[in-house]
């Protein structure tokens, strides 16, 4: 996999059909033997065009992924933000410790008092608690445990 | 639902993605030895389920220009956080909408993550937010991410995630 760009495309990158690609696309293909027939032609396109313009998307990265997004709560798994208070001269040895833990699915620097932002993806519930210990105890500072209580409906879509 | 070994096969061969040809699913059953249909069966199961929330594709924010992001948190009412949370969701620039506990010294139980093009952008959103809560949230913040320490995609391990 390549790595995610981070910098804006020039804004002629991409075309009136392309912008359009990615404005349905987001939404969900159907689940059939040709998925992108039924989608070209809303969009006007023919099947092999579609899947063209779609992978000069990805290589130009302009859409990093094309497949089925899992929920993996939904697998059975367990997941749960996390906060630190790190003092600053000891960030990068506290990540270190933070981060050599498998159980650490991503991990932010932010701007507050509590800086530092992990998720912790656990196979049973019991060991996000223990894990969260864990890492109390290699490093001697609090963790605090922010559980999901609700989940809202999201209608988020990037307008390309 | 229960996932079974075929169903985490599948996982296993398209958590990466599907490949990009006019028929994806055929392609993936090739790889694993079964045929399309039990594929897209397996898979109208699983989206059934939630497991699959969508296929789709994933466009990527910042190439778009959508550089800016915060986590915004908010103090709000508990009687009234379910509905006020609804209404954060649904705005087109929040991508996670979720509520949290309280904890010593952290007031804020909706997190909002906000997208923008820029942090002057993203300050403008989360005014709007606050004009929608209006006198129902008591106290607010926003954390900016100044670095990604660690990143890592969906783990398959033997026994389950």
């Amino acid at each position: 996999m390549t790595s995610l760009r981070r910098t804006p495309l020039a804004p002629d990158a991409l075309d009136a059909i392309d912008r359009a690609i990615i404005n349905r696309m987001q939404d969900g293909l159907p689940l059939v033997s040709h998925p992108f027939a039924a989608l070209a032609n809303d969009l006007g396109l023919d099947e092999d065009t579609l899947i063209t313009r779609i992978q000069a998307m990805r290589e130009i990265g302009a859409i990093t992924r094309f497949g089925p997004f899992y929920d993996a709560e939904a697998m059975g798994g367990a997941f749960c933000l996390c906060a630190m208070e790190v003092p600053a001269g000891r960030f990068d040895a506290v990540m270190t410790l933070v981060n050599a833990h498998p159980e650490v699915a991503h991990n932010y620097e932010r701007t507050h008092r509590l800086n530092m932002w992990f998720v912790l993806a656990c196979e049973k519930a019991a060991q996000i608690k223990q894990t969260a210990d864990q890492i109390e105890r290699e490093t001697g500072l609090p963790v605090l445990l922010f559980p999901k209580e609700h989940e809202f409906f999201i209608g988020f879509k990037v307008t390309a | 639902m229960t996932i079974s070994a075929l169903d985490r096969r599948i996982i296993a061969a398209t958590t990466g993605g599907l490949p990009l040809t006019p028929a994806p699913f055929a392609e993936v059953a090739g790889w694993l030895g079964v045929t399309e249909d039990t594929v897209i069966d397996r898979m109208t199961a699983m989206q059934g389920a939630g497991v699959i929330r969508r296929v789709a594709i994933a466009p990527n924010h910042y190439a778009l220009g959508l550089t800016a992001n915060g986590m915004s948190v908010w103090d709000i009412d508990d009687a009234l956080a379910i509905d006020l949370g609804a209404q954060i969701g649904a705005l087109e620039f929040v991508s996670h909408c979720y509520l949290r506990p309280r904890a010593d010294g952290w007031p804020y139980n909706l997190f909002a993550m906000i997208h923008g093009h820029n942090r002057d952008e993203v300050e403008t959103l989360r005014a709007q937010i606050a004009t929608l809560l209006g006198p129902s949230c008591r106290a607010s913040d926003i954390l900016y991410s100044t670095r990604i320490l660690k990143k890592t995609g969906l783990r398959l391990t033997e026994g389950g995630l």
